[in-house]
């Protein structure tokens, strides 16, 4: 059983568990720091693993379950670590009118992977968005972070074959 | 970041007035255009219970979707007993095709606290939660930085501009799930939950956040608030029409020539708004429906071009107002196909509590699947019309009950799409596999 | 506290105003049919089976969430609402994989109950045939996640009276399941204390006692609230 008194020495010697403790911290430690925590961990490590959902469970208080029911909940959290690279299509109503869901098929066609998987060589995330809320620009695909408005397949797979030749 | 350039409008700019003039990092500048003059003037010369009859006769509805009364919510929770008072800015903008929220809180991050902070004021809260996207980074870091120059200035923290009024604002950020923009499942997320809504009454001005009396009002609906307290109620209430007051801010999307932001007054016509501020329909094509309200709203066809914009008339057109997002559709798309399309995401965002909502959603989004593979019968599609109406009557929160809308929007107006892809196995637009397979069965 | 008058299906009644229209319902022998609610646990207000028609408003209220309040008149029983909870039980039996015939629970559990009850005599809406577990890790009980139907008692009992709260929801939407710990075997969890209440609120057979077969899984959840009471006065 965790012992409930004390606050939990991180997992392990990585750095990036200050912030995450430093998250956790500056909420007072309360139960209704999950959320902003578990951002804290995706933000430092990139994804939330169990390590970390012990590790949260232990310093905030919380049941076991209810750090695993929060971190499955919301579609922004991952749960396995995720390619060097991402490219994030947007599905929002704009998108899909402008054709999103070919330019999907096309790049589920280059990669070889699904929407929410990772390459074989762990080089491209294939994943999809709501809505980035750049509906003028549709259909929109963000590529490690950088938004490319009106994107086209052939310039987006063209982006993704450079990526998967660097392996 | 990318930036749209919001249209050139003619018409009354409130939520976006001063477009482009500002730097929204700076609080000088926004000073310069009389920021804070509003908050100024509320702290140091109206009570609460003035500054809520301000709001109240102004006739402000809230900008979020469903249209509430703004002064009358303030009053319920000023009126509600219990400390201490929680205010939630709600800019969990989730609707896909709708980006007025992130646009607004990015241009204009000040003005949003400004309303915020009167509101706090009004009601007696002392603090506040704005939860945000975590999709929206620029809108974090501007609202972020906002909140620090504001603190510097004394206009927010405590004794803000000497008075005995004390009042501090957080960041929160969603984590992707469009069931929180529904408020009972919001302040679970706050509480640091599932996203779970639970039934009310107690309605939140009651029992909110942490169990307290809690007022949330959309982005939009805070930005309106300095503008109308320095100009007035009368001259807010000048403009629009006689239940829907002010303007509205619209995010123009889809099959038109000149998408991007726009602000008109209530009351606007959809021909007004598609034509000569959008510019129309590009490339020669013939215009087909606007949808409005996101996943819970409708399909609005051409029939219905001249109809005024306002809360009243977009219900009784079988759509729904929405946050403010309005996507174009022309010939090219199948009516059937986005009703599919809307299913699949409220099937997708569905919290799964309630059994309407969870399973209705996922059974409906099949019977959508079998109609345009072309493997539906009638018999699929009276299912699909009990099944619209089971969900909405039956189902928890807003989600589950507007989930059916876009299906019986574009039944009652292109009911025609539906028996072409059942009956004739057809789809008109040329776009769903039915159509695919027609045209391999005619070339075979 | 007051107490106010009020009619159901027709008849006087009369009750506080604290109390729910199902509570009031239940006292005068009126029935009104549920899956999630339970004597002694927070409300969900999640099944909606217990949706009652109120004079005055044209949205359908959860009889277990509402409260009463003087000259309401309510109808429980009209042919409309018959027809939804009829949907709704074939919803449940769609979404999962329900094999009556050889399920632990097979006459006495609460969803075939209230299927007879209601007069489901066939399922009008397509099986959804999901992929799910069992769970047979635990020395003493199981879960069988065909038969779940999210109802969520177990979690809350486990959270209000037990206080070890073992279990929670994971994920969302059609693709929600009970959860123990991190999702970890049951038989591992750190938090079980092995009391075995989410057993015997559970409804169906989806939670059950090992080494029972089919039709032996009696349950009683009657200690609940008789545990709610006792442990209130205590404190």
């Amino acid at each position: 059983m965790q012992p409930i008194s004390t606050k939990p020495a991180p997992p392990s010697d990585d750095k990036r568990w200050r912030i995450v403790t430093a998250t956790m911290r500056r909420h007072g430690f309360r139960p209704d720091a999950l959320v902003e925590t578990l951002h804290s961990v995706q933000e430092a490590f990139g994804y939330i693993d169990d390590v970390a959902m012990r590790f949260i469970a232990r310093g905030l208080q919380l049941p076991p379950s209810r750090v695993y029911g929060a971190a499955t909940f919301y579609n922004y959290f991952m749960l396995k670590p995720q390619g060097e690279h991402t490219c994030v299509v947007c599905l929002g109503t704009a998108c899909y009118i402008k054709g999103a869901s070919d330019l999907l098929a096309q790049l589920e066609a280059v990669t070889g992977v699904k929407p929410g998987e990772t390459t074989p060589d762990k080089q491209v995330s294939l994943l999809t968005a709501r809505c980035m809320g750049a509906c003028g620009l549709a259909p929109v695909a963000v590529l490690d972070g950088e938004v490319h408005g009106t994107a086209d397949a052939k310039s987006v797979s063209a982006k993704l074959e450079e990526w998967m030749r660097h392996d | 970041m990318i930036e749209e350039r919001p249209l050139f409008i003619p018409e009354q700019n409130i939520v976006l007035e001063h477009n482009g003039d500002i730097d929204p990092e700076v609080l000088e500048d926004y000073s310069k255009i009389e920021g804070f003059t509003a908050l100024n003037h509320v702290l140091t010369e109206m009570t609460p219970p003035e500054v809520i009859d301000q709001v109240s006769r102004s006739g402000l509805r809230g900008r979020g979707g469903a249209g509430y009364p703004t002064g009358l919510k303030w009053q319920t929770v000023a009126k509600a007993p219990g400390t201490p008072k929680y205010i939630i800015c709600n800019g969990d903008e989730g609707d896909p095709g709708a980006f007025m929220d992130r646009n607004v809180m990015e241009a204009y991050p000040f003005k949003v606290l400004e309303g915020m902070t009167i509101a706090a004021y009004a009601i007696g809260a002392s603090q506040g939660f704005l939860y945000v996207r975590a999709e929206y980074p620029l809108a974090v870091q501007r609202l972020k930085n906002a909140i620090r120059q504001m603190e510097k200035h004394n206009l927010l923290g405590k004794n803000i501009a000497g008075t005995p009024f004390s009042f501090d604002v957080d960041v929160r950020l969603g984590a992707g799930a469009f069931v929180c923009g529904e408020e009972t499942a919001l302040i679970a997320s706050i509480e640091g939950r599932r996203g779970n809504p639970r039934p009310r009454p107690p309605y939140p001005a009651e029992r909110g956040l942490f169990g307290c009396p809690t007022l949330i009002n959309n982005v939009e609906t805070f930005a309106n608030i300095a503008p109308l307290l320095r100009k007035g109620a009368e001259w807010f209430a000048s403009i629009g029409t006689e239940k829907s007051k002010g303007t509205k801010v619209f995010a123009l999307s889809g099959r038109i020539a000149r998408a991007g932001l726009i602000e008109v007054p209530m009351g606007t016509t959809l021909r007004e708004i598609v034509f000569d501020i959008g510019g129309g329909i590009p490339d020669g094509k013939a215009f087909k429906a606007v949808q409005t309200g996101g996943p819970s709203g409708g399909c609005i066809p051409s029939d219905y071009l001249d109809m005024p914009v306002d809360y009243e008339s977009l219900l009784k057109l079988g759509s729904f107002m929405g946050s403010g997002g309005m996507i174009v559709m022309d010939e090219t798309s199948c009516m059937v196909d986005v009703a599919r399309y809307f299913m699949e995401f409220c099937m997708s965002e569905s919290c799964g509590k309630c059994v309407p909502c969870r399973v209705g959603t996922a059974q409906m989004y099949q019977l959508l699947t079998k109609i345009v593979n072309g493997d539906a019968t009638l018999n699929d599609l009276a299912l699909l019309e009990s099944l619209c109406d089971l969900v909405r009557n039956t189902s928890l929160c807003g989600l589950g009950q507007g989930a059916p809308n876009p299906v019986l929007s574009t039944l009652r107006y292109f009911r025609d799409e539906y028996i072409a892809h059942i009956v004739d196995k057809r789809c008109p637009a040329g776009v769903c596999p039915v159509h695919k397979r027609e045209h391999q069965e005619v070339n075979a | 506290m007051t107490v106010v008058t009020l009619k159901i299906d027709d008849r006087d009644v009369s009750g506080r105003d604290d109390e729910t229209i199902l509570e009031i319902a239940r006292e005068n022998g009126i029935v009104i049919p549920t899956l999630c609610y339970l004597e002694g646990l927070s409300i969900a207000g999640a099944c909606r089976l217990c949706l009652v028609e109120v004079k005055g408003t044209s949205k359908l209220l959860p009889a277990c969430a509402t409260r009463v309040s003087e000259g309401m008149e309510i109808h429980t029983n009209s042919e409309r609402l018959t027809q939804y909870r009829r949907t709704i039980i074939e919803m449940l039996f769609a979404e999962g994989n329900h094999i009556c015939s050889v399920c632990v629970s097979n006459g006495h559990c609460q969803l075939q109950d209230a299927a007879v009850a209601l007069g489901v005599d066939h399922i009008g809406v397509p099986y959804l045939h999901p992929h799910r577990h069992v769970d047979a890790s635990h020395e003493l009980f199981g879960i069988d996640h065909n038969r779940c139907i999210l109802c969520a008692r177990c979690v809350r009992v486990c959270d209000e009276v037990e206080g070890a709260h073992t279990w929670d929801v994971g994920v969302r939407g059609i693709e929600a399941r009970v959860v123990t710990d991190f999702s970890t075997p049951w038989g591992d969890s750190d938090t079980c204390t092995s009391c075995g209440k989410c057993v015997q609120v559970c409804p169906t057979g989806a939670l059950f006692a090992k080494g029972k077969s089919a039709g032996e899984m009696t349950k009683q959840s009657e200690f609940v609230e008789y545990l709610v009471a006792m442990r209130g006065r205590r404190s």
